[in-house]
């Protein structure tokens, strides 16, 4: 007999009526178990191996040449973005109207974990750590650049090059000379990139990986969503191949990112509380030299990121540890906190009435704008199109592997429709909101007292100068700061998560020093990689190529979404009582 | 002495409980208790089940077969649904401790060299007011 009232978790036993897959394969066949010394592991060969070597190999390159490696990585990144952007934003385009219909089509009532699955995380926990996964960081990088940036590109106006070929970063056709309309143009490319796109992405990616995980009780890798299409070969090298470019996007992906992210905290923290002046290259945090004017002659100190990058690794070290309940989770809803409360308090402080009209006025421009926005061909705006938009697609595409894995572990129990809407809908209106307020805050600092202060600022000190213009600047920019470094925290705990479940082959439950060696392993990369010239950089453009490959795996998983949800809502129908 | 024993077993490993499992059916034969088998699993599919539920079918067989083998009247089978089931155990089976109304554990202990970030028996033994019997396999 079976106690199945008891459950030491509170989640009720699953799952009622799947339709699960036929398969030879047991989870964890291939996998190799063993200890090296004291340390236990369970890992997939030959995932693991070739996934940890390739990237060892790649970090040797990029140092040993560095400047190959930069010509190499940037030609790359800009034939991919230059040629294939009708490409990407046609593919952005197909898995928004992928989602929305899926919202509306009546497979939206398929259940993740069977028709009578219940909800592993409620509705805040749930959020926060989606969130916190996908795009934390970027709201604190991009929250107030961006939308400054296309503004003052499209108040700018039109310039056209001796070539006939525009040389202005402007979206669409500009708004030139006139504030009003430069702003709502501004808001509207931002929320376009912010928006519904990169969540629909997202979404599908997450989407695929659960059902055929949770309903059809494939493993939790990549891999198990091309079933549909590669049946049995999945579990041979052609699933190896697919594994091995998602652990390697995420951990290229997470380590660039924490290089960068390591960069704005430090520059945040000389420039705030450190002492010097930069002009005379005396600028320093704690003795450690950062962030001096170039003709200084003084070179930034590697110390100070190296101890950023080694506390923000030892903070997602503790996270990883403690687990996806008693760390992962609590630290996203810390973060959530602290994100809302800053918030509602540059919304309460800064030019309130001003702000809460750019929010109605940019929802309406970003309708408006959109079809534009969105057209794949025949776009004149190329800057704009291949610099900002086919790179902010790439971008979030050659990330989905990672988020939409982890949205994937944490969403079981929810309906397919319910889950659209909360992956969809719900963060595209928080991102709204957010650009708004951080954005708009920005932009009528400028349009109303005419302070210059961000505009001028470098990409990482836009957030401190627009924060600096409001009361309790001191007290902000810490809480600016702090966010920085935990959203860090929150990419680097999920996605070492995601890439130890990915080369223990789909199990959840390997041993704990396996999530210990790839977190460490992200923090040296991104240590390593942040030490040598350049090296981030065209790591970054690498990581980013790795977009145009998985922009054909969205397409493909969006037929196979397709297949696996008709045999889903049949086995429901078919086990429902005849009425 | 003992009315409820509780023996946390690792279904992938079910090899090395061999003496576990022996000195559980022993007490058990001995006091007339009742066993229950907990077994913790993530809602992902696993090594052992593509479902929870499918899990949970198998620990009861694996109830069943142990009682047959050992010839023990009242056995029982207890599956564990955690989000992180690599870090979550200890909780888990310390909950399962009291929904059980357990009395004694009986588990396999790991090889004392081999490094793990926490020793299960230990923590049970410390963070709940039953007898713990550690087997060394």
């Amino acid at each position: 007999m079976t106690d199945t009232d008891l459950n030491a978790q509170g989640i009720p036993e699953p799952s009622g009526s799947h339709h699960p897959i036929e398969t030879d394969y047991d989870i964890g066949q291939n996998n190799v178990e063993g200890s090296v010394g004291p340390f236990g592991f369970d890992i997939h060969n030959p995932v693991f191996m070739v996934s940890g070597l390739a990237v060892a190999a790649f970090v040797f390159f990029t140092l040993a040449l560095p400047e190959q490696a930069g010509a190499l990585f940037s030609a790359m990144f800009s034939f991919v973005t230059g040629t294939f952007d009708w490409f990407f934003l046609s593919v952005g385009n197909l898995v928004v109207l992928f989602c929305l219909a899926l919202i509306v089509l009546p497979v939206g009532s398929v259940r993740l974990g069977g028709a009578d699955a219940t909800p592993d995380y409620g509705y805040i926990g749930w959020f926060a750590m989606l969130f916190a996964a996908g795009m934390g960081i970027g709201l604190m990088f991009y929250g107030v650049s961006e939308p400054m940036s296309h503004f003052s590109s499209s108040l700018g106006g039109v310039a056209i090059g001796e070539d006939g070929l525009r040389t202005d970063w402007a979206p669409l056709g500009a708004a030139e000379g006139n504030e009003a309309e430069a702003v709502r143009l501004g808001m509207a490319a931002t929320i376009y990139h912010w928006g519904l796109h990169p969540w629909a992405i997202y979404a599908v990616v997450a989407l695929a990986l659960a059902l055929f995980s949770y309903n059809k009780g494939l493993p939790l890798t990549i891999r198990s969503a091309f079933y549909p299409l590669l049946g049995e070969r999945v579990w041979g090298w052609p699933g190896h191949v697919i594994d091995i470019l998602a652990v390697f996007a995420t951990l290229f992906g997470l380590a660039t990112s924490l290089g960068f992210g390591a960069t704005q905290a430090a520059n945040g923290l000389t420039v705030l509380y450190g002492s010097g002046v930069a002009e005379e290259g005396t600028r320093a945090f704690l003795g450690m030299p950062f962030a001096n004017a170039e003709e200084s002659g003084i070179a930034d100190s590697g110390a100070l990121l190296v101890l950023l990058i080694t506390i923000i690794t030892a903070v997602a070290l503790v996270s990883v540890l403690r687990g996806l309940d008693g760390g992962v989770k609590r630290l996203s809803e810390l973060n959530m906190l602290l994100a809302v409360i800053l918030l509602l308090f540059v919304l309460a402080v800064g030019p309130t009435a001003d702000v809460i009209g750019t929010f109605f006025n940019s929802l309406g421009a970003y309708a408006e704008y959109l079809p534009a926005l969105s057209n794949p061909f025949g776009r004149e705006d190329t800057n704009f199109v291949q610099g900002w938009t086919s790179f902010y697609w790439a971008w979030w595409i050659s990330w989905s592997p990672f988020v939409g894995m982890f949205i994937a572990r944490v969403s079981r129990g929810r309906t397919v429709r319910e889950f659209i809407v909360c992956v969809l809908l719900i963060p595209s209106l928080v991102c709204v909101l957010w650009m708004s307020v951080f954005g708009g805050t920005a932009i009528q600092q400028f349009l109303n007292t005419g302070f210059e202060g961000v505009v001028n600022a470098p990409l990482e000190l836009k957030l401190f100068e627009m924060l600096g213009q409001l009361p309790l600047a001191g007290i902000t920019s810490l809480v600016g700061i702090i966010l920085v470094i935990v959203f860090f925290v929150t990419s680097s705990d999920s996605g070492s998560l995601v890439i130890d479940t990915i080369t223990a082959g789909g199990k959840i439950d390997a041993p704990v020093p396996q999530r210990v060696f790839w977190c460490t392993f992200e923090g040296a990369v991104a240590m390593v990689l942040l030490l040598s010239a350049g090296g981030l950089a065209s790591l970054q453009s690498m990581v980013i190529s790795t977009g145009l490959p998985f922009a054909v795996v969205l397409v493909a998983l969006c037929v196979c979404i397709v297949m696996g949800l008709r045999t889903e809502r049949a086995a429901v129908k078919s086990a429902a009582p005849a009425e | 002495m003992f009315t409820h024993i509780m023996v946390p077993v690792d279904l992938a490993h079910v090899d090395k409980l061999k003496r576990a499992l022996g000195a559980a059916a022993g007490l058990a034969t001995q006091f007339g208790a009742r066993v229950t088998f907990v077994s913790v699993t993530g809602s992902q599919p696993g090594g052992i089940a593509r479902s929870p539920e499918e899990f949970a079918q198998k620990l009861e067989a694996f109830a069943a077969e142990q009682a047959e083998l050992h010839n023990m009247p009242d056995v029982a089978s207890h599956a564990v649904t955690a989000h992180d089931p690599a870090v979550d155990l200890d909780g888990a089976l310390e909950q399962a401790v009291h929904d059980l109304g357990a009395d004694l554990v009986v588990m396999g202990s790991h090889i004392p060299r081999r490094f793990e970030f926490t020793n299960h028996g230990g923590r049970v033994a410390s963070h709940t007011d039953v007898s713990v019997m550690l087997v060394r396999g």
